[in-house]
């Protein structure tokens, strides 16, 4: 009885198995990224880069309506717009990164609102901000596929250079373009993932795919290769749990798929294995150094 | 110029590198060089050269440009006076900046850490050999850290991690060195294990620059000098440009 509870939503119901498929295409795609982020302290810039998108939707949307290519490709090009503004401003003047990318987020995000009502209803404006992943239809479901797919093999082509520019740039540097080139192409796919996010989520929740379960995966495991994958686990966790809770309770879904992955994210922080509430509180000595062994002196 | 550091050992001594001649034998040949940031300058008028296989230590107060020296022979800063000519292309370069400007918390393993410097040969996708395996761990040995290759970086002492470092130098294998503050926040054992690693590096002709605080390690160990103090004061034999960087230290305090 309980068991039927977790799968007749998908098993009786078309629209729940496709948020369902778009959840996972967008957890796989999203999530491992979100641990690139995290390791390199940009997990705010993923939420301005979230709002940075909304003025090219709302662009695509006052002129076409509510059309996939338009809405996407308009995303699209105002995040792109934003973090290479957000990286001129940076390079060129006294502002560190953060702080720039939230000067182009708070007037994205106002911009996009203003584009918004300049036309549409409050209906429409809810689409945007908050998504409709109970109503995804094929066009967005492919689209969702296919960056998941670029995301992934993006992510392992630049794997080492990507590391590299967060352990140790100055080496990378030296070696080579690498370096700028794998930032430049992770911004890319990051958006591509929040444009592809926002369809389901909206603007506003699509950053948590990609945030709350890498912050997660951390709290369980060290290395990055297996954070990437626990995080994606996670956040496919997150979203069925998210998507059953909006169906047998009849709240909003994309809010309903963010409340679950943030629950999943308060629990790792409480029980997690490394730097948790729990592992700070049971640690033995100050430091979790063991001997160190092979040191010849 | 033939004569080695004051109180050098007699090794050290013989392989003091000859005067440097014109051509092939100059690794960076500077020419009133004035580098900075931001259109202020930090550092000006520095002429001289660094010969192949000459092995020189880089002193002088804070904020004197040592830092932005080593940036400028590695083609980070251009010039923004006079010229800078450099023998190798930058990749060719091996450089261990400031320990402070590498993430400590990173997760990464030890093997993993030092197989980056192999990137000449791996670059982005290609894998690690297990003849490139054995190096590694040949260069962990070398530093006295053998069979620490599975470990988190994070768990290395500051001196163990220096000591990372400097094998990560050593599979790089370049032919030029340039090192900044290597031996800050490093315990002694780590100091003269690593201090030997440069003199067999020196040894093998390898050329090494070394931005150091330490008067008597660059006294014992250097055999060449270059004193900047917003300005060169001078290069040349390390037991004729200490006195005077000593002298003028002196002066500075009575004033």
């Amino acid at each position: 009885m309980m068991a039927e509870l977790l799968w007749h939503p998908f098993v009786d119901y078309g629209f729940m198995r496709r948020a369902l498929a778009g959840c996972l295409a967008l957890s796989a795609g999203a999530a491992p990224l979100g641990t690139i982020l995290l390791l390199r302290r940009m997990s705010l810039v993923g939420d301005a880069m979230s709002h940075a998108i909304l003025p090219g939707a709302a662009l695509g949307y006052l002129l076409f309506g509510l059309s996939l290519p338009a809405m996407t490709i308009g995303g699209l090009a105002a995040g792109m717009v934003v973090a290479m503004l957000s990286g001129v401003v940076t390079r060129y003047t006294a502002l560190r990164e953060d702080a720039s990318f939230a000067g182009f987020y708070l007037i994205s995000l106002a911009l996009g609102v203003l584009l918004v009502s300049l036309r549409g209803s409050n209906v429409d404006l809810l689409h945007v901000l908050f998504g409709s992943v109970l109503a995804l239809d094929d066009p967005t479901l492919y689209l969702t596929a296919t960056i998941a797919s670029l995301s992934m093999l993006g992510l392992a082509l630049m794997y080492r250079p990507l590391l590299m520019e967060c352990l140790d740039p100055g080496f990378l540097r030296l070696q080579g373009r690498m370096g700028s080139i794998s930032h430049a192409l992770f911004m890319l796919l990051l958006v591509l993932n929040l444009v592809g996010g926002f369809h389901s989520l909206g603007t506003l929740m699509a950053v948590a795919l990609v945030v709350l379960p890498a912050a997660s995966a951390r709290f369980w495991l060290r290395g990055v290769g297996l954070q990437m994958a626990l995080s994606t686990g996670i956040a496919m966790a997150g979203s069925v749990l998210g998507l059953l809770l909006s169906y047998h309770a009849g709240i909003a879904a994309s809010a309903a798929i963010t409340l679950s992955l943030g629950g999943l994210y308060l629990l790792s922080l409480c029980l997690g294995r490394l730097g948790s509430v729990r592992a700070q509180r049971h640690r033995p000595g100050n430091d979790s150094v063991s001997e160190p062994m092979g040191v010849s002196e | 110029m033939g004569r080695g550091g004051m109180g050098g050992t007699t090794a050290m001594m013989q392989s003091v590198p000859p005067l440097p001649v014109p051509g092939c034998s100059v690794d960076f040949e500077l020419s009133n060089l004035g580098l900075g940031y931001g259109g202020r300058l930090a550092l000006r008028g520095v002429s001289g050269q660094f010969a192949a296989g000459s092995m020189t230590a880089i002193v002088g107060p804070n904020g004197g440009g040592k830092s932005t020296l080593l940036k400028g022979l590695l083609g980070l800063l251009a010039p923004m006076q006079g010229s800078l000519r450099c023998r190798y292309p930058r990749a060719a370069l091996g450089y261990l900046a400031q320990a402070c400007e590498v993430e400590r918390d990173f997760p990464i393993s030890v093997e993993d850490f030092v197989s980056l410097g192999l990137w000449a040969q791996t670059g982005a996708l290609g894998g690690v050999s297990d003849a490139q395996r054995a190096q590694i761990g040949a260069a962990l040995a070398t530093v006295g850290l053998q069979g620490w290759q599975p470990r988190w970086i994070a768990e290395l002492s500051g001196g163990q991690f220096q000591r990372m470092r400097f094998a990560r130098l050593w599979v790089q294998n370049p032919p030029v060195i340039l090192l900044d503050e290597p031996f800050t926040g490093v315990d002694e054992p780590s100091v003269d294990v690593l201090l030997q690693l440069l003199q067999q590096w020196h040894a093998r002709g390898r050329t090494v620059l070394a931005v150091l605080h330490d008067r008597e390690m660059v006294q014992r160990y250097f055999p060449q000098a270059l004193a900047l103090a917003g300005t060169q004061l001078a290069w040349g034999d390390t037991g004729d440009v200490l006195p005077g960087l000593a002298a003028r230290a002196a002066a500075r305090r009575r004033a």
